[in-house]
């Protein structure tokens, strides 16, 4: 990440002047602060785990965080867009269950799992469409309208059906059980690589786009982004639609991971997604963030998961407490180091 | 005329709509009956289950009006009823009146708490209200669980019972409880200056601050508030079932509460509220959720028609959808009042 692809318009004068107060630390720009925490909080677990705990630094254990957690990993770098323009998407986690459902009941009916895959991903562009255009040309505001969106997607998938349906088409089955061998102890799945491509286009188009400064711009100012002549409209719009198609390709991946759809699934994962990115250093008012950062953030959380289950003594419901209190502390740290704008 | 552009028209029609719609497919929908000294219909019902989630909204609507929200109240909800019945449970004379007594006190203080450290996130340290209470939404459930050690507690006592499903002059309890609070706020915000005030942050906190509004202190008792009513609410969905279920008290009921008081005509970009929209908004949602149940349709599809009713309101309330009825109608001897009401009502 070059600190020149994402100055923002405008800012440049507040930047330099806080890189002068930030001098004391080399330099180092300020908006990459609240990601530097983040590594720092993820090194400090592995480093912690693993003198803790044997195995703790295993390939199988770093393996596992991934191929756990790859769906939400695609869930993070979608709402990475959303949030930079200072929105926020509360669907991804009842489109992860509408998508899961409706390709295990399109698959069970017969279809042939090429139409299905692109099918139950479209599914999600769509909504997200759908609430891009209720954002801006009705004027709802983000948290509104991706509400709404969430009981809709819940709704028609309970619709679809209320009990859990087994996927046995074989291309999904092949998808699920492959495990690909790196080296003695590593090892990856399809899902991983689809995730892994998911970073690594949203990596692109977000960091080394036009496209991708116009979602940072909107973020910054919406109002001098809009003077500027930049396509405000188009990007507004389009982000939900990425956050839409992300959330569709996280229920393919999780359909994929637990070999069936089931209409509870995804309850609260838009909050893990979210207390992911912000984690992951992206500021929520918008502006400023990384989708490397919001991949941390995911592994952050998978990790806590995973020292908690290794300890063996804690309860699972450590886990969300442990979450909020790290969500705390991150959203304090935003609060003390982010350049105020006021 | 003037009574279609007031801002409770919408909200009232939806409301009376589904109740007209449920006379025709239940003629005796209606009625309500007396049954030993206690009424009882399906109108009752709506109002006692609507009590929960109308204390909720009320909190609700005041912090939107700051310009604020809180996600944790589901959680709080939890939180109150896990503290309550584990206190009543591991006490050695759990029927006894003191017992249930020092146990809501309890419950009700901790969630002041709880709304007090919103308050304290919002208002001192300057946190985003929707990630400041996420915070508490995403560790909240961890310790209710943590109280309950896991387990879904419950209790037997009789006294307990009152506060859910416990009649008083022939009115159930929970009612009696929701409506004074309910008058109490409208007292509070509508006959004082507190409703002005928190408006007046709501529009403007820099502004209202400079005019010498302690936008600081409103901000923070309204968080405060809202943990306390989210407590009572807690108490009573824990009494209706005398048990406390930390996974799932209280589930969306935050998304509920907000969908209330959207659907009331309370912008959540904070400033004008209206306490008497939130209460036929939260009427509303109960009423749907009744009818779905009525109608022999699963309530597990209930999501898909609140889905319906919000986009259908949030639409109504569009700028573009007004202006365009607003240049539709036909011009009267003062065009400048047609252009200028929608607006004003919109804002």
């Amino acid at each position: 990440m070059s600190a020149d692809q994402l100055v923002r318009p405008g800012k440049t004068g507040v930047l330099g002047r806080v890189a002068g107060l930030a001098g004391g630390r080399g330099g180092l720009d300020r908006r990459f602060l609240p990601v530097v925490g983040t590594l720092v909080v993820f090194t400090l677990m592995l480093v912690g785990g693993g003198s803790r705990y044997e195995n703790f630094l295993s390939g199988r254990v770093v393996s596992n965080l991934f191929i756990n957690n790859s769906h939400l990993i695609v869930l993070a770098v979608g709402l990475t867009f959303v949030i930079i323009t200072g929105g926020i998407d509360l669907s991804v986690g009842a489109v992860v269950a509408l998508s899961g459902i409706l390709g295990a009941s399109l698959l069970q009916s017969g279809w042939p799992a090429t139409v299905v895959i692109p099918l139950i991903i479209v599914v999600g562009s769509v909504l997200g469409l759908v609430v891009g255009v209720m954002i801006h040309v009705f004027d709802v505001q983000p948290f509104i309208a991706t509400l709404a969106a969430m009981f809709l997607a819940r709704g028609l998938s309970y619709v679809i059906s209320l009990s859990s349906i087994t996927i046995t088409d074989p291309t999904i089955v092949w998808l699920s059980s492959t495990r690909i061998p790196l080296g003695e102890t590593w090892s990856l799945t399809p899902s991983v690589i689809i995730a892994l491509l998911v970073v690594a286009v949203g990596f692109y188009v977000l960091h080394h786009t036009r496209f991708g400064r116009t979602v940072y711009a909107i973020g910054g100012a919406e109002q001098s982004a809009t003077l500027m002549g930049l396509p405000v409209a188009r990007t507004k719009v389009l982000v939900y639609v990425i956050s839409g198609t992300c959330a569709g390709i996280g229920g393919f991946l999780f359909a994929v991971g637990s070999r069936s759809g089931y209409s509870l699934t995804g309850v609260g994962m838009e909050l893990d997604a979210i207390a992911a990115v912000v984690i992951g250093g992206t500021i929520l008012t918008g502006g400023s963030g990384f989708v490397l950062g919001s991949v941390f953030g995911v592994l952050i959380l998978g990790l806590i998961q995973t020292i908690i289950t290794f300890e063996g003594t804690l309860s699972s419901w450590w886990t969300r407490i442990v979450i909020g209190a790290l969500l705390l502390a991150f959203v304090i740290l935003q609060r003390v180091l982010v350049v105020r704008r006021h | 005329m003037q009574l279609v552009r007031h801002r409770l028209f919408w909200p009232l029609v939806a409301l009376v709509a589904l109740l007209v719609a449920n006379t025709i497919n239940t003629p005796s929908f209606m009625s309500v009956r007396v049954q030993d000294g206690h009424l009882f219909g399906a109108l009752i019902d709506i109002m006692r289950n609507s009590a929960p989630l109308l204390l909720v909204a009320l909190g609700m609507t005041l912090v939107i009006a700051t310009r604020g929200i809180d996600l944790s109240v589901g959680a709080v909800v939890a939180i109150s009823g896990a503290v309550a019945l584990s206190f009543i449970g591991s006490s050695p004379n759990p029927e006894a009146l003191s017992t249930v007594l020092v146990a809501v006190g309890i419950a009700l203080a901790l969630c002041f708490v709880l709304g007090v450290w919103n308050g304290f996130l919002v208002s001192v340290l300057g946190i985003q209200p929707i990630i400041a209470t996420l915070v508490l939404m995403t560790a909240g459930r961890g310790i209710a669980m943590l109280i309950t050690e896991g387990q879904i507690t419950t209790i037997t006592s009789p006294a307990y019972r009152v506060i859910g499903s416990g009649f008083w002059l022939g009115l159930p309890v929970s009612i009696l409880i929701a409506g004074g609070i309910f008058a109490l706020v409208a007292v509070l915000t509508r006959r004082t200056a507190l409703g002005m005030l928190i408006e007046a942050v709501g529009i403007n906190p820099e502004a209202s601050r400079l005019a010498g509004v302690q936008s600081r202190s409103i901000v923070w008792t309204v968080y405060a508030m809202t943990g306390l009513f989210a407590g009572i609410a807690g108490l009573m969905i824990s009494s209706n079932v005398m048990a406390a279920d930390a996974n799932n008290a209280g589930l969306f009921i935050e998304l509920d509460a907000i969908l209330a008081v959207v659907i009331g005509g309370t912008s959540l970009a904070g400033g004008k509220f209206s306490l008497g929209g939130t209460l036929i908004g939260a009427f509303i949602i109960q009423t749907l959720t009744l009818t779905v149940t009525i109608l022999g349709i699963s309530p597990s599809v209930t999501p898909l028609f609140k889905a319906i009713v919000v986009i259908a309101v949030v639409l109504m309330q569009a700028p573009v959808v007004r202006r365009t009825m607003a240049s539709r109608r036909p011009q009267g001897p003062r065009p400048a009042a047609v252009e200028s009401k929608p607006v004003e009502v919109a804002a």
